[in-house]
């Protein structure tokens, strides 16, 4: 199968709520006999990213405001890194990430982490999409002229 | 002059205590939850987060619940934990034409690629109270409908409807925005730190301004070209990734509005623009950011200054609440030895008075000794 790329599985993981991808890998560990064990070599820690907007929304850039951020490096026994972050303030959000981006590097685990985890978070994801889409579908105005006479 | 005071620290350690009790209300009832009142009283929380220049909904929640429901004291309290974070990245900039949309309407064209999509809007209802929620009664879930194709793009309207070149368009040159925050501002301002000031202006004072460039302070003729409301996602630098990566999405409101004729000698007349944006739904704040955005290029547009809301340095100065409400608090703190020094100073002046006077009446007394009859 096609494998999911190091962008696109961090956006899917930081997309998706922190307890979706528990659920997921706590699957993935059950599966898994020599699940590796880690630690955090680098936070996780919470700042803030200043955001940009534009100026009419195609212009010049300007400073909108800052956000809470939450980033997490992680190591496997074997030395692998893994880097994760994540709007707002959910460390152990960040550490997954982290975690699925330092087990994605092994080819052994990497079917699995494609089938147990980010297939069904990918289908998660765009079902809430849609349904987000549907609700506001629903509030669109149809215009309908009126016609005089007969 | 402030005079370092002691005492009192049992007083203050009472007061907050009874604050708090307060906060609490009555114990029969269950307290208010934190994740409630970003459920429940979302407007609140994104006007927190807009004002507090922090996207964060749930430290928003928390502030509005410590503030005990009021909205200045949360916004401050937000901008003060602001402080203790460390800046871990700067995003791209937010790309609102890619924006998941809940709500897009315009008032200058009626069919617009991607549709009129009301949203959860208060616009349309009939603003009479209603008794059913002080009953509890129950809620419907939203209406949904399926048979739109999912992902109909919505384009930013002005850009797309302006064939025959009516509408001003916003290009990038390039130029990196200055940061109000790690640069003191320094007038006169460029448009990139005015949008960054008022981004983070108290909601009724731009409301206010706004109104008074419609009453006629500084008219601009608006139309709300697009207002639009949505999920937006972050893209931000980091070093470990070669590519820009998304940490997430955030809620934005955003509003462009149209504005009558620029031009001169060499550019042919067109409409001129003004820009709202704002952290979750914040239409009315987007809005009056827009005119107070427009009335404020009154100088680059050749507009006479003629309203208080064109003026940028009184207009910026005293847009944030934190810094409006710190100034005029600060009045409640003990002034003991000022107003002693006032006393001071005006009990010198009325005998002053009272001796000039005396010496008036004596002048007066020798060079008329005998007063007029009547």
């Amino acid at each position: 199968m096609s494998h999911t790329s190091r962008n696109a599985r961090q956006r899917l993981l930081a997309l998706s709520s922190r307890q979706h991808i528990e659920a997921r890998w706590g699957a993935l560990g059950e599966l898994l006999d020599d699940f590796p064990t880690h630690r955090c070599v680098r936070g996780p820690e919470t700042g803030m990213a200043m955001l940009k907007g534009r100026t009419g929304g195609t212009g010049n850039a300007f400073h909108l405001g800052e956000m809470t951020l939450t980033r997490a490096s992680v190591a496997l026994d074997d030395g692998t890194l893994g880097h994760g972050w994540v709007r707002g303030r959910d460390h152990r959000h960040a550490e997954l990430i982290a975690l699925a981006d330092a087990v994605a590097q092994h080819a052994e685990w990497q079917e699995a982490l494609e089938t147990q985890v980010l297939a069904p978070l990918v289908e998660e994801l765009a079902e809430r999409q849609r349904g987000d889409a549907a609700t506001a579908a629903a509030t669109r105005v149809d215009f309908f002229t009126l016609v005089r006479g007969e | 002059m402030y005079v370092a005071v002691k005492g009192g620290e049992q007083a203050i350690a009472n007061a907050h205590r009874w604050l708090a009790d307060r906060r609490r209300g009555d114990r029969e009832r269950p307290e208010l939850e934190v994740a409630q009142i970003g459920d429940q009283l979302r407007l609140a929380v994104d006007r927190v987060m807009s004002e507090a220049s922090l996207y964060d909904p749930e430290l928003a929640a928390l502030a509005f619940k410590q503030a005990s429901g009021d909205l200045t004291e949360a916004v401050f309290l937000l901008r003060a934990y602001r402080t203790t974070l460390p800046r871990l990245a700067v995003s791209e900039p937010l790309d609102t034409a890619n924006m998941r949309i809940e709500r897009r309407i315009s008032a200058t064209y009626k069919d617009i690629p991607g549709g009129q999509i009301l949203g959860p809007t208060y616009d349309y209802t009939h603003r009479l109270l209603d008794f059913l929620q002080l009953a509890g009664a129950e809620v419907p879930p939203a209406e949904t409908r399926d048979d739109v194709t999912d992902a109909e793009a919505c384009p930013q309207i002005l850009a797309l409807l302006n064939d025959e070149g009516l509408v001003e368009q916003e290009v990038d040159d390039g130029a990196e925005p200055s940061d109000i925050t790690r640069d003191p501002p320094d007038y006169p301002m460029d448009r990139a730190a005015r949008l960054q000031m008022l981004a983070r202006g108290d909601e009724g004072y731009l409301l206010a301004l706004g109104y008074s460039t419609q009453r006629g302070y500084g008219r601009n003729h608006p139309f709300a070209g697009e207002i639009r409301l949505g999920q937006v996602e972050v893209e931000i630098h980091v070093d470990e990734w070669d590519e820009t990566i998304c940490v997430g999405e955030i809620a934005l409101s955003e509003c462009q509005m149209i504005n009558q004729f620029g031009g001169s000698r060499e550019a042919a007349p067109q409409f001129t623009r003004g820009y709202g944006l704002a952290f979750g739904h914040n239409e009315r704040k987007t809005m009056s950011m827009a005119l107070v955005d427009r009335a404020l290029r009154a100088e680059e547009l050749g507009e006479p200054i003629i309203g208080p809301a064109q003026q940028a340095e009184f207009v910026l100065a005293h847009a944030d609440s934190v810094d409006a409400a710190g100034f005029v608090s600060h009045l409640k703190l003990p002034h003991y030895v000022d107003f002693q020094s006032e006393l001071d100073l005006l009990r010198r002046l009325r005998r002053e008075h009272a001796a000039q006077q005396a010496e008036l009446d004596s002048a007066r007394d020798t060079a008329s000794p005998q007063p007029k009859e009547r």
